[in-house]
Parts: C-alpha cells; sequence; structure tokens
C-alpha cells in the first residue's frame, strides 16, 4: 500500500503538536511525560518516513537510538515523579514551583 | 676603577639598608647604636675618597691638553642613531668635586657616628647617607645629561628623605615635603633645557656638547643654533639650578631644611647637593658663554640672591637658620661669580665654601649638642669657656667666612668680587651688591658668633638639665659628654643625663679640627694671579683673556673687601657688647627688623599666591567635579543594574511549562526568520 509522504508528514506534525500542546497546558507531570513520549514517536515516524523516502537507513538508526533513550528517560521521569510525589504529596505543576525568584 | 667610586658607596647602603629594613625594623629586636652602621658607611665612603685620591693623581700624571678618564659601565638605550650610555667620565673640574663630595663626605660620616649616637634608626640615617653620596657621586661623574639627571634626582630624593628623617614631627616631615615639590618646579626647567639640548645638538653627551661647540677651532655656537636658542636652553638649565641651588625664587625649601639632622644640614644643604647648580652650569660653560644674556640673568640672579638671604640672615635668631641663609646667600656668590664668566672662580668657592660651611654647621651641631637641642642663639653666649674646641673651630670658620686673609673664605669670595668688577660680563653694580653682602656677611657672623660663643651665659643651666630630662622626642639627644665633658656638671635631680653645657666628644670634635685646617689653608690652592686651580681647570674652563694694567686695582678692591669685612666684624662686635642697646635699636626700627625677622614674609605670599590658590582649586575640582559628575556617573551605573534587575526579575516565573512556550515561541521566530527573513 502506498501512502503519500505529505500526509504522513502532516500527521507526524500534528502528533507533535498535541504532544507540545500537552507539555504547555497539562498541569500533571505524569501526563506531561506522556505528552513528550508522544512528541518523540511524533519524531520517530518522521525518521522512519524519510529513511523509506531517501532509501537510506540512517534514519532507522536514529529511531532505534531515540527509542532507547526514551525508555531510560522514562525510567528516570518516572523515578523523580515517585520521589516527588513522595516529599511534596503533589504531582501538580502549579503547586511546585521552586525555581522562583 | 672609576666606577668604583659611586659603587662603595651603593654597598654602603645596599649593607645599611637591608640590615635596618630586615632585621631592625622586625618587632623586638634589639635597638643598635649607632658604631656599626657608622663604620660601616664611614668605611664605604672612605673607600671612594681612597679611589678618588688615586684617580686624581692619575689625572695629574697625565700630560695631554684634557686629561680625562671614561669607564662605560653599560648601553643603557639605542633608538636608531640616538644613543645612551650610563658611563662616567672624570676630568679635573669633576676629580675636584669627588674629593670634596667624598673626603668632607668622610668626615661628616665620621661626625655623625657621634651625633646619632643615641637615634632610634641610626642604620636608616647611615643609609640615605650614603645613598646621597652615591647619587652626588653619579652626578659629578656622569658623562651625559641624563646620568647627571638621575644623579640629579637622586639627591634631591635623599634630601628629602633625610630632611624628613624625624618624620614623626609633623613640621619636619613637611619642611622634607616642602623641599621635594620646590625641587620638582625647578627639575621642570631642567627637563625642558636637556630636551632643547637633545633637539638642537643631537646629542646629551657632555663631550659631544662640548665639541659641537668648538668645532670651529675656537668656542661658537654650530650651524642652526641661534643665540636665543641657546639663551632659551641655558635659562631653562638655570632654572633647575635655581630649585637645587636655592637661587631666588626657589630658595625657600633651604632654610626649612634644617630640620634635619645637623650633618645632613653640613653635608647635602652646605657642602655638597646645593653646590650641583653651579657644578652643572660650569660644566656646561662652553654653552654658557655663548650667550651673554643668559650670563647676565645667572650673575644678576646670583647677586640678588646673596644680597637678598644676607639680610635675612642678620635677624634670624635660629643658629641653624642664619647659617641656612648664609648658605644661600655664599650659593648666590657661586652663581654670580659663573655669570661674569668666571666659572673657576665659582668653584673655588664652592670647594673653600665647603670646608668652611661643613665646619660651621658642625660646628652648630656640636654647640646644639652641648646645648641639649637649643637652637636659639639668643639663648646662648659664653661657650667660649665651656666648649674650648668647638668655640676655636668655630672661630676659624668665622674667619674664613667673614673673609679675612688668609683664610680660605677671603680668596674665593675676593676672586669673585674682582672678576665681577673687571670680567667683560661684569659691572660695578655686581661689585657693590656683593661687597656690601659681604660687610652684612661679616656683621651676621660676628653676631652668630659672638651671641654664641662670647659675652655672658643667658640660659640657665639647671633648667636646660631638667629639660633636657624631660625631652625624649626623637631620642637623638645623647649624653656621652658625660665623664669627659668639659665643664659637665652633675645636674642633683638628672640621674642618667649630664646637666649643663658639655663639649662634644672626640669623634665629633675630630673631623672638626681636620675642616678647620683645610678652612685655614684651603685658599691657598687659588691665590690671585699663580692660582693652581685655575689652571688645573683650564682643560675644561678655558681661561678668558685676562685685561693688563689692572692690578692696582686689584689691589684697591681687595683692600676694600678686607676693610669691609673688618669693620662688619667691629660693629656687630661694638653692637652686641650691649644688649639692652641692641633691644633699642631693634625697636627703633621695629617694621624692618620685623619684616626681615619674616623672611621678608616671602613664604607667606608663596602661599597665597601659589599654595592657597592650588588648594581652593583642588577643593573645586573634588566638590564640583569629582563628588558632582564623577561620583554620580559611577553611583548611576549601579542603579541602573539594580532597577534592570528588579525588573527583569519578574519575568522568571518558576513555572517551567511557561519557560517551555517561551522556547518554543524562540524556535518559532528564529525559524521563521532564517527561512523567510524579515518579511
Amino acid at each position: 500500500m502506498h501512502v503519500e509522504p505529505w500526509l504522513i508528514q502532516t500527521f507526524c506534525a500534528a502528533i507533535f503538536c498535541i504532544g507540545f500542546a500537552g507539555v504547555l497546558i497539562r498541569r500533571n507531570i505524569l501526563v506531561i511525560l506522556m505528552s513528550v513520549e508522544l512528541m518523540l514517536n511524533a519524531v520517530n515516524l518522521t525518521f522512519v518516513t524519510y529513511s523509506k523516502q531517501l532509501g537510506h537507513m540512517g534514519g532507522q538508526m536514529a529511531v532505534f537510538f531515540i527509542i532507547t533513550v526514551a525508555a531510560a528517560e522514562s525510567a528516570v521521569g518516572l523515578g523523580l515523579l515517585i520521589a516527588m510525589f513522595r516529599t511534596l504529596r503533589n504531582v501538580d505543576t502549579d503547586q511546585i514551583q521552586l525555581l522562583r525568584e | 676603577m672609576l666606577a668604583l667610586i659611586p659603587l662603595f658607596p651603593l654597598i654602603g647602603f645596599l649593607i645599611n639598608g637591608s640590615w635596618y629594613g630586615f632585621v631592625q625594623t622586625r618587632p623586638g629586636a634589639r635597638k643598635a647604636g649607632s658604631t656599626v652602621p657608622g663604620l660601616i658607611a664611614t668605611l664605604a665612603i672612605f673607600a671612594s675618597f681612597v679611589v678618588s685620591l688615586m684617580l686624581f693623581l692619575q689625572l695629574k700624571d697625565m700630560p695631554a691638553e684634557s686629561p680625562s678618564i671614561e669607564q662605560l659601565v653599560l648601553h643603557w638605550i639605542q633608538i636608531g642613531s640616538f644613543k645612551l650610555d650610563i658611563a662616567f667620565r672624570v676630568d679635573s673640574l669633576s676629580t675636584l668635586f669627588t674629593l670634596v663630595i667624598t673626603g668632607v663626605g668622610t668626615l661628616i660620616h665620621i661626625y655623625s657616628i657621634g651625633y646619632m649616637s643615641h637615634d632610634e634608626s641610626p642604620g636608616k640615617f647611615f643609609a640615605y647617607l650614603n645613598l646621597f653620596c652615591f647619587a652626588m657621586l653619579l652626578l659629578v661623574l656622569g658623562s651625559s645629561l641624563p646620568v647627571l639627571f638621575m644623579g640629579w634626582e637622586g639627591v634631591g630624593l635623599c634630601s628629602y628623605l633625610l630632611i624628613g628623617f624625624w618624620y614623626t614631627d609633623d613640621e619636619k616631615a613637611s619642611a622634607g615635603k616642602k623641599a621635594f615639590i620646590v625641587n620638582r618646579v625647578g627639575d621642570f626647567g631642567f627637563l625642558l633645557g636637556m630636551f632643547m639640548i637633545f633637539s638642537y645638538f643631537g646629542t646629551l653627551d657632555f663631550a659631544g656638547i662640548n665639541a659641537a661647540l668648538t668645532a670651529h677651532g675656537h668656542a661658537a655656537l654650530p650651524a642652526g643654533v641661534s643665540v636665543a636658542a641657546a639663551t632659551t636652553m641655558c635659562l631653562f638649565l638655570f632654572v633647575g639650578c635655581m630649585g637645587k641651588s636655592a637661587q631666588i625664587p626657589l630658595y625657600v625649601w633651604l632654610p626649612d631644611a634644617m630640620a634635619g639632622p645637623t650633618p645632613v644640614s653640613a653635608l647635602i644643604h652646605a657642602a655638597t647637593m646645593v653646590t650641583s647648580g653651579i657644578y652643572m652650569v660650569a660644566r656646561l660653560n662652553l654653552l654658557y658663554s655663548q650667550s651673554p644674556t643668559a650670563l647676565t640673568v645667572v650673575a644678576a640672579v646670583g647677586v640678588f640672591t646673596a644680597f637678598f638671604a644676607a639680610t635675612i640672615a642678620i635677624a634670624q635668631t635660629d643658629i641653624k637658620k642664619v647659617l641656612a641663609y648664609s648658605t644661600v646667600s655664599q650659593l648666590g656668590y657661586m652663581f654670580l661669580g659663573c655669570g661674569v664668566g668666571a666659572y673657576a672662580a665659582g668653584v673655588f668657592h664652592v670647594i673653600t665654601h665647603a670646608f668652611f660651611k661643613a665646619l660651621l654647621f658642625l660646628g652648630a651641631g656640636s654647640v646644639i649638642h652641648g646645648m641639649h637641642e637649643e637652637q636659639n642663639i639668643m639663648k646662648m653666649g659664653g661657650l667660649k669657656s665651656r666648649m674650648p674646641r668647638t668655640f676655636f673651630v668655630f672661630a676659624i670658620g668665622w674667619l674664613a667666612i667673614c673673609g679675612i686673609p688668609p683664610f680660605s673664605g677671603f680668596f674665593s669670595k675676593d676672586e669673585i668680587l674682582w672678576q665681577a668688577f673687571h670680567s667683560p660680563h661684569g659691572n660695578v653694580v655686581f661689585w657693590a651688591f656683593g661687597a656690601l653682602t659681604a660687610v652684612m656677611t661679616a656683621f651676621y657672623m660676628t653676631r652668630l658668633f659672638y651671641l654664641t660663643f662670647l659675652g655672658k651665659p643667658r640660659f640657665d643651666e639647671k633648667k636646660l638639665g631638667a629639660a633636657h630630662g624631660g625631652h625624649g622626642g626623637h631620642g637623638h639627644h645623647d649624653d656621652h659628654g658625660h665623664g669627659h665633658g668639659h665643664g659637665a656638671k652633675q645636674d642633683d635631680h638628672g640621674h642618667h643625663a649630664p646637666a649643663g653645657v658639655h663639649e662634644s666628644p672626640w669623634v665629633m670634635v675630630g673631623p672638626l679640627m681636620v675642616l678647620a685646617l683645610l678652612s685655614a689653608a684651603g685658599g691657598f690652592m687659588g691665590v690671585p694671579h699663580m692660582s693652581w686651580l685655575e689652571h688645573w681647570l683650564e682643560p675644561v674652563i678655558p681661561a678668558h683673556e685676562a685685561a693688563g694694567g689692572w692690578e692696582s686695582a686689584e689691589m684697591i678692591l681687595m683692600a676694600v673687601s678686607v676693610i669691609g669685612a673688618v669693620l662688619g666684624i667691629t660693629i656687630a662686635f661694638k653692637l652686641y657688647k650691649n644688649l639692652p642697646g641692641v633691644e633699642t635699636i631693634k625697636n627703633k626700627w621695629a617694621s624692618l627688623h620685623k619684616l626681615l625677622e619674616n623672611k621678608w614674609y616671602i613664604d607667606e605670599l608663596y602661599d597665597s599666591v601659589f599654595v592657597r590658590p592650588i588648594k581652593s582649586l583642588s577643593q573645586a575640582l573634588w566638590k564640583g567635579f569629582d563628588v558632582a559628575v564623577i561620583d554620580r556617573i559611577v553611583v548611576g551605573f549601579g542603579r541602573v543594574s539594580e532597577w534592570s534587575g528588579q525588573t527583569l526579575r519578574l519575568v522568571q516565573t518558576g513555572s517551567i511549562q511557561l519557560y517551555a512556550l517561551a522556547l518554543a515561541v524562540g524556535i518559532v521566530l528564529t525559524l521563521g526568520y532564517i527561512i523567510y527573513g524579515l518579511a
């Protein structure tokens, strides 16, 4: 089955924007982490598309890297989330603004 | 070998200076007497005296037209064709100066061992004294103007350090500053003169300058140098001399310089440093001779200074102040000699003056020492029997400065007066003022002598001892006259210091004896018409053509000046025998006496014309510009950063999502700019 590349690119951009909007808007850190995951996967999809289109394996290589790093990132992120919940009893970003002046 | 002469005092300075600086100033260090540092310093200066003597003998044996020895120490600066070496040259003129500096210097060093024996920091004193000798020798031995200038500044520095030696006394410290600042004014002129010489002659080496001046076989200005230019150079250099050699209008620092220890007054402010101006004029005599205007200015300033200072000296009551003004006056004589073209006579007076003025100053030091720091001659009197040795040597110095034959002052002063009258550059006015000054000199020196040594004692001996005990000021007074002091009586309540007047110890009187001998006999090196000195100086100072047929006039003038001196002495004796009579005369001429006593109010004049306007200008600049403008700008910078920080901190909300949004907006804008440009 052949799908037009621009269609897939648009799809990827949409997922990326949704993910980014989630990062900006949502207040629950767990959801923010999930949104970040969404952005990463949008990027992965773009890489694969271009790899196929250009007949070059570099894009797919990058995807494997990203999947690995994303796994590590979610592990660390969730760990931090749990630690934060234990100390602050809260995972709402509006309540946690320790970097304020 | 030549470089050894200044090297020895430098080594002495380094030894004493580092010993004092690193060991003596440590807390809890054992206070050292003056003997060890004094001996080191004396040995250093004596070693250079020996070397100077050897060089002198070597020069004497040189049959050449212009005997001189040169030594290059190092190539200092070389820029294109401009070369500046640190090099020494000794010729017939500078050898005389080195002999005087090291010879008289040695005697004064020995004397200082006694004088400074109870000082807090004799190590420092002797280090400075050696440093001074080093700089002074650099001055007279330097083969070019810049080397001379280094010495010139060096002696100025040492003079400052030694005047303010007892710097805890505010008055003494400010006297040192005054000397330094006034000398800076003169140095400014000296530098300008030096620059001009370089731009016109292309060299700063004395030999080079003299070679340019004698290129045509006879003395003449080289092509491209106008008489006006030569006059300007000479006058600029003479401004330097006015500062260093204390001539009107820059003489004011010298009387104040008496705040220093008396050996310093003798060595620096009478015998050597202040004569460096005369040395420079004599050194550049070929140049000065090319400018009649400059010569006339030199002579006029000299004779006026001589007269002016003598009037002030008449009314002073501080023994050192009288001697200080007499030094200014005698320096005026020397410049009068130089200014009428008789450079040899000026140098002759430098030498004899070094002998008798060092003698008088050290004698005065001995008196002050014996009187327990009393300097007012009105409170002395009758010291003849108390200090017979000091009295004897002081009498010789007194006769020498009064110009009584055959003492040394007579020959040199008379030579100058005769030249002032007879030389082509001289005239009767110069002579008349010079002769009048000679009479006044005889008068005030006799006044000093009589009030100090003759008549009845006008002090309370008991009080002196008590005052001495209570006066712990600088700790430089001492009591070693105790035991062998002549006429010293034990005070019943002063158990550590002997009361009363006492003769100084031999370490002080011994050098005085030598100086007395030199003052008495020193004149014979310049007997008129068979002057060894003039002949000796001929390679450096060409003799000018003598007009014949004036011998009788010379004899008459000589007789006149001797009669004048005797007259001055007699009047002073007559007057001061009857002290109440002096008081009535003082009251009769009260305003004049007041004027003279206050030194013509010159210090006050300078204060209101220069010091105070500068002070108020500085105040105005401080308040009107520094505080109002500069400070505001600086504080303004602080305010601006504070305000901007206060404003910008509001951006930092702590919400990471807001930061992320800013990041996204930034990326979008940047990408948009990169892709589409500004549109």
